[in-house]
C-alpha cells in the first residue's frame, strides 16, 4: 500500500532538487516538472502496481526528467550561475544532476531552502505558507484550508513570495552571517507550523495531524546539520515531540476534546515523550535560554505529571520565565491557570481579569472558558455558564465547539 | 479458459496528485483482485498519450494517433476469461469508470 503522504513528501524533495538546478527564479519550471512526474507515476502504478521504493522510483523519474529538459535547452541561461557551467557541458552535467539528486545533497538543500522561505523581508503569515508550500508540497487549496483563509489570499502571499525568491536566485547558504537571525526565523515559522497543528483553525483533525508532522520532520531536519543544531533547535523539538506524545488522548472515542487533566496517560505516546525528554536534555547547553526552551520545560512537566497534576509551583516559575523571554497574552492566561492552581480560583480569576486586553484575546476561546472552569471551581455556576457560552461562541473548530457546549451545560447548577 | 486484451480509452487524468493517488489505489486493488482469481495473464503497459501514425501508400506520417483525447488508448492489459460475456463482466470493475473512460474487450484471436 502506498504511503498517503508519499507524494506531498517528496514534492518538496524534488522541487528543492530542481530549483537548485534551475534557480530560484524557475520554481514554476521546478513545480511543472514535479508535478508531471508524479501524475505518470500515477499513469504507470496503476497498470504495473506500485514498486517497492516508490521514493525512489519518484526521484529517478525526476532526475531523468530534469536531464532532458537540460538537453534539450543546451543553454546556461536557464540555470543557476554557480552551476550553468557544469550543467551544459554533456561531460559533467549528468554527474552533477546525480550529485543534486544525492540523498545527502537533498537533505542539506531542503535546509537551505527552508533558510531560504524564511526570508526577513516576508511576513511570519507568509514565511509559514512559503515553507508548506514549497518544502511540504501542501497546494493553496490545502493551506487556505489549514489556516480557514480564502485560496485567493493564499496564493496571492504565495506568488509574492517566489517574486521575492526569485530575486535572491540561490539558496541561502548556510555559511552566511545572517545565519543566527535566519535561524530563529525558522525556529518560529516551524513553531507557528506546529502550534497551528495542535490548536489551529483548520476543522478537520487529520490536517492538523498533518501540520504538526510537517513542522517535527523539518525542525528534526535541524538536528542533523551541526551548523544548526542549536540548543534551541533541540528545544524546539524537545516541544514538539512532548506536545506530539499527547496527539492521540486530545481526543476520545466519539471525536471530543479532552482537557489536559482529563486525559487518559496511558494513551500517551511514552516513546515520543523519551524523545522529547533526551531533545531536552541536549538542549540544555550553551547560555541561550530561549522561549523553546521554556516551553519544552512545562510540557516535560506535564508529561510527567502524577494523578494530583504537575507541581504547580514550578510550572508558576516557569510561566515567569517565559513571561519575561517572550510574553504573550496567551502565556500570561495559562501562568493565571497555574496560579489558580496553585493559590485558589480567586487569585486565578484576578490574573485574569488583570492581563491587559489585545486583539488576540478577544477572540480567544480559552480566556473566557478558563474564567468558567475558576468561577465554577469558586462555586458561582452562573456565571460559569454564561462564560463557557461566551468560549463557545468563540470556538475555532467544531471539536472547540462542542467541548465549550458541553462544559456550559455541565454547569447548569442542579 | 481463453484470453482477451483490455484496452484502456480515454478517462480523465487525475487533477491534483491526491486525486491522482485515489484514482491509482483503486486500480492496484482491482488489478490485485483480477490477479488473484487467476485473471491477470500480463498487467499490461501504460503508453503515452502522443504518437505518430503512418498510413496510406505514401507512407504520410502524422501526429496522432486520435484527435479526440477520450478515444485514445492509454493502456492495455492481457486478461483470461471464460468467455467474452464473462471478460466484459470483469472489466465492469476497471475504475476508468470513475474518470469517463471506456475500456474496449477484445478477444484474442484463437489458432
Amino acid at each position: 500500500m502506498l504511503d498517503e503522504h508519499l507524494f506531498r513528501r517528496e514534492s518538496g524533495r524534488i522541487v528543492t532538487a530542481l530549483s537548485r538546478i534551475f534557480g530560484l527564479d524557475n520554481i514554476a519550471l521546478a513545480e511543472d516538472v514535479a508535478q508531471d512526474v508524479f501524475c505518470r507515476a500515477l499513469e504507470v502504478w496503476k497498470l504495473r502496481g506500485v514498486p517497492q521504493n516508490p521514493s525512489a522510483w519518484l526521484m529517478k523519474a525526476a532526475k531523468n526528467r530534469a536531464i532532458d529538459l537540460l538537453r534539450r535547452e543546451r543553454t546556461a541561461s536557464n540555470c543557476v550561475p554557480e552551476l550553468g557551467r557544469l550543467l551544459t557541458s554533456e561531460w559533467t552535467m549528468v554527474p552533477t544532476v546525480n550529485e543534486l539528486f544525492s540523498a545527502e545533497t537533498i537533505k542539506d538543500d531542503q535546509l537551505r531552502m527552508m533558510f531560504t522561505c524564511c526570508d526577513p523581508r516576508l511576513s511570519e503569515d507568509a514565511q509559514v505558507a512559503l515553507t508548506l508550500y514549497l518544502l511540504c508540497g501542501f497546494t493553496i487549496g490545502e493551506i487556505a484550508g489549514a489556516f480557514l483563509s480564502k485560496n485567493s489570499r493564499i496564493e496571492k502571499r504565495i506568488e509574492r513570495g517566489k517574486k521575492l525568491l526569485a530575486s535572491s536566485k540561490k539558496l541561502f547558504d548556510l555559511a552566511d552571517v545572517e545565519l543566527a537571525s535566519r535561524l530563529s526565523a525558522v525556529h518560529r515559522t516551524l513553531y507557528l507550523l506546529f502550534n497551528e497543528g495542535y490548536h489551529g483553525a483548520s476543522r478537520t483533525a487529520v490536517m492538523r495531524t498533518e501540520l504538526c508532522r510537517e513542522a517535527m520532520r523539518l525542525a528534526a531536519l535541524l538536528l542533523e546539520n551541526d551548523l544548526v543544531a542549536s540548543p534551541p533547535s533541540y528545544a524546539l523539538c524537545a516541544l514538539m515531540w512532548l506536545h506530539a506524545a499527547r496527539l492521540p488522548a486530545r481526543l476520545d472515542s466519539r471525536g471530543n476534546l479532552v482537557p489536559l487533566a482529563n486525559q487518559d496517560r496511558s494513551r500517551w505516546d511514552a516513546r515520543l515523550i523519551e524523545r522529547g525528554n533526551d531533545f531536552l536534555d541536549r538542549s540544555a547547553s550553551g547560555r541561550e535560554l530561549s522561549e523553546y526552551h521554556v516551553e519544552a520545560a512545562i510540557a516535560s512537566l506535564h508529561s510527567s505529571a502524577r494523578d494530583g497534576g504537575p507541581d504547580w509551583e514550578r510550572l508558576l516559575w516557569l510561566y515567569d520565565v517565559l513571561m519575561k523571554i517572550r510574553p504573550s497574552p496567551v502565556t500570561a492566561l495559562n501562568r493565571a491557570i497555574a496560579l489558580a492552581q496553585k493559590d485558589g480560583p480567586e487569585r486565578g480569576i484576578a490574573a485574569i481579569r488583570a492581563i491587559p486586553a489585545s486583539e488576540q484575546l478577544a477572540s480567544y476561546p480559552f480566556l473566557p472558558a478558563a474564567l468558567g472552569e475558576l468561577e465554577l471551581r469558586a462555586g458561582r455556576a452562573d456565571r460559569a455558564r454564561e462564560h463557557f457560552q461566551a468560549a463557545a461562541a468563540l470556538a475555532r473548530n467544531p471539536m472547540e465547539r462542542r467541548f465549550l457546549e458541553s462544559r456550559a451545560e455541565a454547569a447548569i447548577p442542579v | 479458459m481463453s484470453e482477451f486484451v483490455y484496452l484502456y480509452r480515454g478517462g480523465r487524468r487525475a487533477e491534483s496528485p491526491a486525486e491522482g493517488e485515489k484514482q491509482m489505489q483503486r486500480w492496484v486493488s482491482w488489478m490485485q483482485d483480477l490477479d488473484a482469481k487467476g485473471h491477470l495473464k500480463e498487467r499490461g503497459q501504460p503508453l503515452e498519450g502522443e504518437g505518430k501514425v503512418v498510413r496510406g501508400k505514401g507512407r504520410s506520417v502524422t501526429d496522432g494517433p486520435y484527435p479526440e483525447s477520450k478515444d485514445i488508448v492509454g493502456g492495455f492489459s492481457l486478461i483470461e476469461a471464460r468467455d467474452l460475456a464473462h471478460a466484459a463482466e470483469l472489466a465492469g470493475g476497471c475504475p476508468i469508470f470513475d474518470a469517463d473512460g471506456v475500456v474496449e474487450v477484445r478477444p484474442v484471436m484463437k489458432m
